[in-house]
C-alpha cells in the first residue's frame, strides 16, 4: 500500500500529523520542507501529500506546483495545511494545483476525517 | 478512532517555539544592524507563523492570540506594505520576549505579565494601523456552522469543469461523501461526453444531479464541494424550488463544452514547468532534515557505556601484556583492533554531545544591544568561530562567565562615544567574541578595544586590600590580582579599577571545568580575556602517579613538570612544613601520602619524585613515589557514586579494574595556602 507524505517545517505539527495518521492505520513518511519532499516524491509515489504553506527552502505552493508537474502526481490528491483561512492563499494553492486544504488549527479527528475523504 | 492526546506533542512544540524565537531575535538584530534581505524577514515571519499555528493547534490560545497580531504586522513587512522602522524592530524584539514569557508560563505554569503583554499587543495593533490595515480576529479553533433552517433535502447540480481531475479531485469521492449526509438519488448527465474514440481520458465530461434527502444544513452540502467550488458550476437548492434553477444551469454550460471539443485537455501542465523561486536556495543548510532530536540522558547513558567499554578494553590490554606474541598472535591482533575501534567509538559518541559555541554566542547580540543602549555606548559586536564545537555540558557552564565578561567589557572596558572620539578612536567600540580549537583545547575569547586595565589603580587597590603586590610585578601578575576573591566586589572598586566585577567567580567557574583564564591588556587599546577549556568533561588527560600501592591521576593540564630534587633543594620551614626550591622559586611541598593518610613510610623527598602543579596562578610541589604514565581517563563522579571528598575531583577505573582517584589540584592549592594545616583538614 502506498504511503502518505506529510510536509511541515514545524516538528511538532509534523509529529502530530504523522502520529495521528499512523494511529489511524496509514503509512506515513515525513519531510521538513518542500525541497526534501520533492526529492522524496520523485523516488516514491505517494498516494497523498499533505503540506504546510510557509516553509523554508521551498514553500508549499511551489511544492504543489512542482509535484503537479510530475507525471506520477498528475491526479494525486495534494492537500495544503494552511493557517490562512483567507481566500488569497487558497486561490494561490488551487492555481498551483492543490486538491484542497485543511485549515489550521485542526484537531486529530478533523485531520483523519479529511484524509479519509481523499485516501480511502 | 480513539482520541489522540495532543499533549504528547507539547514538549516538541515548546522546544521548536523557543528555537523559533531565538532565530527570530537573531534575524531582528540583523535587520537593526543594517540592510537585510527578504529571507531575513521571511525567517521572522515563519517563526511567528509556526508558533501561531502550533499554539492554536495545541490549545495555547493566549500565545496564539498574541502571535496573530505579531504575524499580521510581520506579513505587512514581508509584503513590503509596512516599512520596518527601528521602533518597530524594538517592539518586535519585546514581543519576542513577551512570547517567551507566555510560552514559559504555558509550559511551567506561573503567571506571565499579562498587563505588559496586553499593552504590547495594543502597541503592535497601533503599529498595524499605521500600516493602514487592521487585523482580523484569529481563526477560531473549530469552524462553527451557523444554524441554518434545515430543509427536507437538497437538489445539487454539479457540473465540473473539464480540468477537474488536474487538481487531484475526484467526483466519485465527492458523491460518496454526499451519501454520508443522507440518501442520495444520483443522475449522471453524460450529455457532454463526445464519442469514446475522441474522448480524452484526463478530461471530465460528466455532470451530475443529486437529490439529497436528509435533514442537513446547506453549509454541510457546500462544505463537500468546498475544494472544487472554483472548478465547477454548482447549484444547491432546496428540493421544492429546484426546477427553475436547473434550467439556467443548463444554459451556462455551453462555453465549456466548446473547450472540450477542441480535443485538448485544459490541464494547465505548463504552469508546473515554471522554475520554482525557492529551489535555488536548496544549498542552504537544512539542519532539520538531517538531524534528529535525542534526549541528553540517552546520550549520557551511551557515553557511560562507552566509558565502561574503554575500561574493559584497557583491562584486556593489560591482561594480555604478558602473553607470548607468537603463540597468541591472532588474539593480540584482535585486541589491538578492539583498541582502535574502542577509541573510534569513544570519539564518535563524544562528538554527539558537541554543540557549536553559537549556542551561547547567539544570546549576546541582544544583550550587547540592550546594555549599550542603557549605558549610552555604541558597540559593534563581532563574532568568529561560532561553529566551533564544545561539549554541551561545557557550553552550559561557560554561559554565565562569558556573560560576566561581556557585561564587564561594555560597562567598564568600552568608553563613551565622546571619550573615544576625543582620544582619536572610532566612537563605536568593538567587542569581539571568538572561539577556536587550539590543540586539545577550546579557546573562547572576549576582547574589546576599550581603555584596558589600569595597572596603577589595580596595584593601589590591591595594596589597600592587603594583597601581596609590588610595583615591580610583571603586568601578567598584576592582572591576576583582579581574580582575587573580594578584590572587585566592592562597588567603588569597579569605578576606580575600571574592571573586574566578579572576576573571581568567573575564574572559579572556569577552573571547575578544568579550564584556565588568561588576561592580556594594554592601556588605552583594550583588553582580551581568553578562556581555555577542555574539549569534554567526560574524559581527562591525566598523569598517573603511584604513592605506595595507590595510583592517583593528576590532570595533565595542571602539571608543570616533575623532577627528583637534590637534598639541598628541600628546606624545612619552621611553621609551614617544607618547601622545594625550583629555579629560584620556593614552592610549598605537599606529600600526597600524608595528604591522603596512606599507609607506608614516607620517603625522603630527595629519594622521591615531586610533580610541580599549578592552579589558580599558584604552584605547588607534590611528592609522590613514582610516575606511572600519561593516559586518558574516563571521569566518574565520586559524588554520585560515593560522596564528596576534599582534594578529589572524581575517580576513574584503571585497566586492572582498580579505582583511582583524580586529584583536585585546585582544591589542594587553595586549602594548602589557607591558614589551615593539612592535619586540621583531614580531621
Amino acid at each position: 500500500m502506498s504511503r502518505i507524505l506529510a510536509v511541515d517545517d514545524s516538528t511538532s505539527m509534523r509529529q502530530m500529523v504523522v502520529f495521528t495518521l499512523k494511529s489511524a492505520g496509514y503509512d506515513v513518511a515525513e519531510a521538513a520542507d518542500g525541497v526534501i519532499a520533492l526529492e522524496m516524491a520523485k523516488k516514491e509515489k505517494f498516494k497523498l501529500v499533505l503540506c504546510d504553506v510557509n516553509m523554508p527552502n521551498m514553500d508549499g505552493i511551489t511544492l504543489v506546483r512542482e509535484l503537479r508537474g510530475l507525471p506520477d502526481y498528475k491526479f494525486t490528491p495534494l492537500l495544503m495545511l494552511t493557517t490562512e483561512s483567507g481566500p488569497e492563499k487558497k486561490q494561490e494553492g488551487k492555481a498551483a494545483g492543490a486538491t484542497g486544504w485543511l485549515v489550521k488549527p485542526f484537531n486529530p479527528e478533523q485531520l483523519v476525517a479529511t484524509v479519509q475523504r481523499v485516501a480511502s | 478512532m480513539s482520541g489522540i492526546d495532543i499533549t504528547r506533542f507539547h514538549q516538541t512544540f515548546f522546544e521548536e517555539s523557543f528555537e523559533g524565537l531565538d532565530a527570530m531575535e537573531a534575524a531582528l538584530l540583523r535587520m537593526s544592524s543594517g540592510p537585510s534581505d527578504a529571507e531575513t524577514i521571511n525567517t521572522i515571519f515563519r517563526a511567528a507563523h509556526s508558533i501561531k499555528g502550533g499554539a492554536a493547534t495545541f490549545g495555547f490560545s493566549e500565545v496564539a492570540g498574541f502571535t496573530h497580531v505579531l504575524e499580521t504586522l510581520l506579513d505587512l513587512m514581508r509584503s513590503g506594505r509596512h516599512e520596518a522602522t527601528p521602533a518597530d524592530i524594538d517592539c518586535l524584539l519585546r514581543s519576542g520576549d513577551a512570547l517567551r514569557s507566555l510560552l514559559t508560563a504555558a509550559r511551567d505554569g506561573g503567571q506571565p505579565d499579562r498587563d505588559g503583554i496586553a499593552a504590547l499587543k495594543a502597541e503592535l495593533e497601533s503599529r498595524l494601523k499605521g500600516g493602514g490595515e487592521t487585523p482580523s480576529a484569529p481563526a477560531p479553533a473549530q469552524a462553527s456552522a451557523p444554524a441554518a433552517p434545515a430543509a427536507r433535502g437538497w437538489r445539487v447540480r454539479f457540473i465540473p469543469k473539464p480540468e477537474l481531475f488536474a487538481s487531484g479531485n475526484d467526483p466519485v469521492r465527492i458523491l460518496r461523501e454526499l451519501t454520508q449526509l443522507g440518501r442520495c438519488e444520483v443522475h449522471c448527465d453524460s450529455e457532454r461526453l463526445p464519442g469514446l474514440r475522441i474522448a480524452h481520458p484526463e478530461v471530465c465530461y460528466l455532470a451530475w444531479t443529486i437529490e439529497l434527502h436528509g435533514d442537513c444544513p446547506r453549509e454541510a452540502v457546500a462544505e463537500v464541494f468546498a475544494w472544487v467550488e472554483d472548478d465547477c458550476e454548482l447549484h444547491i437548492d432546496a428540493l421544492e424550488a429546484a426546477v427553475e434553477v436547473a434550467v439556467t444551469a443548463t444554459e451556462t454550460r455551453a462555453p465549456e463544452l466548446k473547450l472540450i471539443e477542441g480535443g485538448k485537455p485544459a490541464t494547465p501542465a505548463a504552469a508546473a514547468t515554471a522554475p520554482a523561486p525557492g529551489v535555488d536556495r536548496r544549498a542552504e543548510t537544512r539542519g532539520d532534515g538531517s538531524s534528529i532530536r535525542v534526549a541528553t540522558e540517552k546520550i549520557d547513558a551511551l557515553i557511560n557505556l562507552v566509558g565502561e567499554l574503554v575500561i574493559t578494553q584497557a583491562m584486556l590490554q593489560q591482561q594480555s601484556a604478558g602473553l607470548d606474541p607468537v603463540q597468541f598472535e591472532r588474539l593480540l591482533a584482535g585486541l589491538s583492533a578492539l583498541n582502535r575501534n574502542t577509541r573510534s567509538i569513544q570519539e564518535a559518541v563524544m562528538a554527539t554531545r558537541m554543540l557549536p559555541v553559537d549556542f551561547v554566542f547567539s544570546r549576546f547580540p541582544r544583550m550587547v544591544r540592550d546594555l549599550a543602549a542603557k549605558l549610552g555606548k555604541q558597540v559593534r559586536l563581532a563574532t568568529s568561530g561560532e561553529q566551533t564545537e564544545i561539549d554541551k555540558g561545557v557550553i552550559e557552564r561557560i554561559a554565565d562567565p562569558l556573560t560576566h565578561l561581556v557585561r564587564n567589557a561594555i560597562d567598564h572596558g568600552l568608553e563613551l562615544p565622546e571619550v573615544r572620539a576625543a582620544s582619536g578612536k572610532d566612537p563605536i567600540g568593538t567587542l569581539r567574541l571568538a572561539a577556536s580549537h587550539q590543540g586539545g583545547h577550546i579557546v573562547v575569547e572576549v576582547s574589546d578595544d576599550g581603555r584596558g586595565l589600569d595597572r596603577r589603580r589595580i596595584l593601589a587597590k590591591a595594596a589597600e586590600r592587603g594583597l601581596p603586590c609590588s610595583e615591580s610585578m610583571a603586568d601578567g601578575e598584576v592582572w591576576q590580582l583582579i581574580f582575587a576573591p573580594g578584590f572587585s566586589t566592592a562597588a567603588e572598586v569597579t569605578d576606580v579599577s575600571g574592571r573586574g566585577v566578579g572576576m573571581d567567580v568567573v575564574k572559579k567557574n572556569i577552573e571547575a571545568l578544568n579550564g584556565a583564564v588568561e588576561i592580556q591588556s594594554e592601556a588605552g587599546r583594550g583588553m582580551r580575556v581568553a578562556i581555555r577549556l577542555p574539549l569534554t568533561l567526560a574524559i581527562l588527560d591525566g598523569m598517573s602517579v603511584a604513592v605506595g600501592e595507590e595510583v592517583f591521576i593528576l590532570p595533565l593540564g595542571s602539571v608543570v613538570e616533575s623532577l627528583q630534587p637534590q637534598p639541598e633543594q628541600v628546606k624545612r620551614m619552621a611553621q609551614q612544613g617544607s618547601v622545594v626550591r625550583v629555579r629560584n622559586e620556593y614552592l610549598p611541598l605537599v606529600d600526597l601520602r600524608e595528604w591522603f593518610a596512606l599507609p607506608g613510610t614516607r620517603r625522603a623527598t630527595h629519594e622521591a619524585i615531586v610533580v610541580i602543579v599549578e592552579a589558580e596562578g599558584r604552584k605547588l610541589a607534590m611528592q609522590i613515589d613514582e610516575l606511572v604514565g600519561q593516559q586518558q581517563v574516563v571521569i566518574k563522579s565520586l559524588e554520585t557514586n560515593y560522596r564528596r571528598v576534599r582534594g578529589v575531583s572524581g575517580a576513574t577505573i584503571l585497566g586492572d579494574g582498580r579505582v583511582s582517584l583524580i586529584v583536585d589540584v585546585g582544591a589542594i592549592v587553595r586549602l594548602f595556602s589557607s591558614p589551615q594545616t593539612p592535619a586540621a583538614i583531614a580531621a
